[in-house]
């Protein structure tokens, strides 16, 4: 984490504020990686990550490498009012998905047609509960990369 | 064991105005409240030795204590998460003097939601965690975070837009009774609601609470001092906190199974030290934010099964005469959103029997605080 973090891009967006139990899943997320905490003792996966594992009891841990496949798990269309950044682009969709490994690990996101594409260039009407996604990653700014989501069958 | 069954009583309740903007600073609104709260127990302020109110309060109890002209206070308390602290202020204060530890405690609320700062627009204090996994994508606002249940919700289980409108409707039909409420004069119809504009689609203008300038407070005593007070005591039966296994708070999405929500917890602690059972309940005020809560609590507290809360709405079940006449202030919908506070005090006045739409002869009263975060609720009896 750098010592002093923009609060948003140039264009509004918030980045994710870090803390040291994340701080992890953002590195690797900064090198295309999705990957999520796991107990290195029983080996159950959890999130979001915390200091020890609510099965076990133990602190020791290591961050698994995930297919980066899921479906979606629910999804909104927020509308104004919101924050300049978001408005700008609204309506768009926010999604959560659960990956593939474990239905119980689901991640916040967005639904895009490309890495680097607008929060709203996919058409809300494709969305569906259950329909499968797989992770892309894009640069928010120096230093934060987000993992988005494309349709599997665009 | 020792229990708190019954052992304390609301003597007091009182309010201010309640409206987009006031005038009155929030210390101030806060003062109006607690004495009016005071004068209708008829209790002096100087009485007082307890204090119980929310994290996000801003005045503090020192500012009300000596504002008031309070005693010797023994007991301060303030609850966490939004609007799942309301009936908490007064399960604090019903322990504590259950306990020998205060004898006349006071609880409010003073919020200028409507004329002050969204707290979402704030984007340099974000909480770490769990922000970090959802502002980002902009999920912003309670209303997507609760929206994002909401679309599950309604997938799992066959819940429709007609279901919420209900709630919806309920709600602005007692507040169309009720002429301290926001929405007196302002009837609400289907068409309105199917054509208002979204907010956080799957949830319309029509399923957000409003936003509002406003106070209230109540005053706890024990059974004892309240047979001595100047209405009828309304008894706290039944208390619970709850804070569920695995719980994440308003993004509860990584629980096994996240449309269980603290309801459930609550309602298990509730109806164990209970004498009667959701059958027995005459009118509820279940915490409204968002209208899809109300089908989500009806389940919890064991008013229907699991994902029959939508059905349960229909047929004019919430309505006066209905299976479970609901919020019949108005709500959090259309009286006023002050964090679930205007829902302990009219629980209060339907077991007076003094409540603008009156259930007759109302003996129960449920009152739930904030679904979908760590929450409270009670059972009140007459």
């Amino acid at each position: 984490m750098s010592p002093i973090m923009k609060a948003t891009t140039d264009n509004g967006l918030l980045l994710p504020v870090h803390d040291q139990d994340g701080a992890p899943f953002w590195e690797f997320a900064a090198r295309g990686e999705l990957r999520v905490q796991a107990c290195a003792a029983c080996g159950r996966l959890r999130f979001p990550p915390r200091p020890c594992c609510p099965h076990c009891r133990s602190f020791a841990s290591d961050w698994r490498s995930m297919s980066g496949r899921g479906r979606i798990w629910s999804y909104v269309v927020p509308h104004p009012p919101l924050l300049p950044g978001y408005a700008a682009q609204a309506p768009y969709n926010a999604v959560v998905v659960e990956l593939v490994e474990d239905p119980r690990i689901r991640l916040v996101g967005n639904v895009v047609t490309a890495p680097d594409a607008p929060l709203n260039s996919l058409d809300p009407a494709r969305l569906r509960i259950g329909a499968a996604v797989r992770v892309c990653f894009h640069t928010m700014a120096e230093d934060t990369t987000v993992p988005r989501w494309m349709l599997e069958r665009p | 064991m020792a229990s708190l069954k019954d052992a304390t009583a609301i003597v007091g309740i009182g309010q201010t105005a309640f409206a987009k903007r006031l005038d009155d600073p929030e210390k101030t609104l806060a003062c109006r409240a607690v004495l009016a709260a005071l004068d209708d127990a008829g209790i002096d302020p100087s009485e007082v030795d307890a204090f119980a109110s929310y994290t996000m309060e801003e005045t503090d109890e020192v500012e009300i204590a000596k504002a008031i002209g309070a005693g010797d206070v023994t007991f301060f308390s303030k609850v966490g998460y939004g609007g799942g602290g309301s009936c908490a202020t007064v399960v604090h204060l019903a322990a504590a003097i259950a306990t020998g530890q205060a004898t006349v405690g006071v609880a409010w609320r003073s919020r200028k939601r409507g004329s002050g700062k969204r707290p979402w627009t704030d984007v340099q204090v974000q909480l770490p965690t769990p922000a970090q996994w959802t502002r980002p994508f902009g999920l912003l606002r309670p209303a997507d975070e609760i929206g994002m249940l909401t679309r599950r919700y309604m997938h799992e289980y066959g819940v429709t837009r007609d279901h919420l409108f209900n709630v919806a409707l309920a709600c602005r039909n007692r507040a169309n009774q009720n002429p301290a409420a926001m929405m007196y004069e302002r009837p609400l119809t289907r068409e309105m609601y199917m054509t208002a504009r979204w907010i956080s689609e799957p949830l319309c203008l029509y399923d957000n609470c409003l936003e509002t300038d406003g106070a209230l407070a109540c005053v706890v005593v024990s059974a004892d001092r309240a047979r001595d007070c100047r209405h009828p005591p309304v008894y706290v039966h039944s208390v619970a906190q709850a804070l569920p296994a695995q719980h994440h708070g308003m993004v509860n999405y990584w629980t096994d199974d996240p449309l269980t929500g603290p309801a459930w917890t609550a309602a298990r602690q509730l109806w164990k030290t209970a004498d009667f059972t959701p059958e027995d309940i005459d009118v509820a005020q279940i915490y409204d934010a968002f209208t899809s809560l109300i089908p989500l609590s009806l389940e919890g507290y064991g008013f229907c099964g699991r994902g029959e809360g939508g059905a349960f709405t229909t047929g004019g079940a919430l309505e006066i005469g209905g299976r479970l006449p609901l919020n019949t202030s108005g709500g959090g919908l259309s009286e006023a959103y002050v964090h679930g506070f205007n829902l302990i005090n009219e629980g209060v006045r339907q077991l007076r029997g003094t409540s603008t739409a009156q259930v007759p002869n109302a003996a129960t009263c449920l009152v739930t605080a904030g679904e979908g975060v760590p929450t409270s609720a009670l059972l009140l009896r007459s």
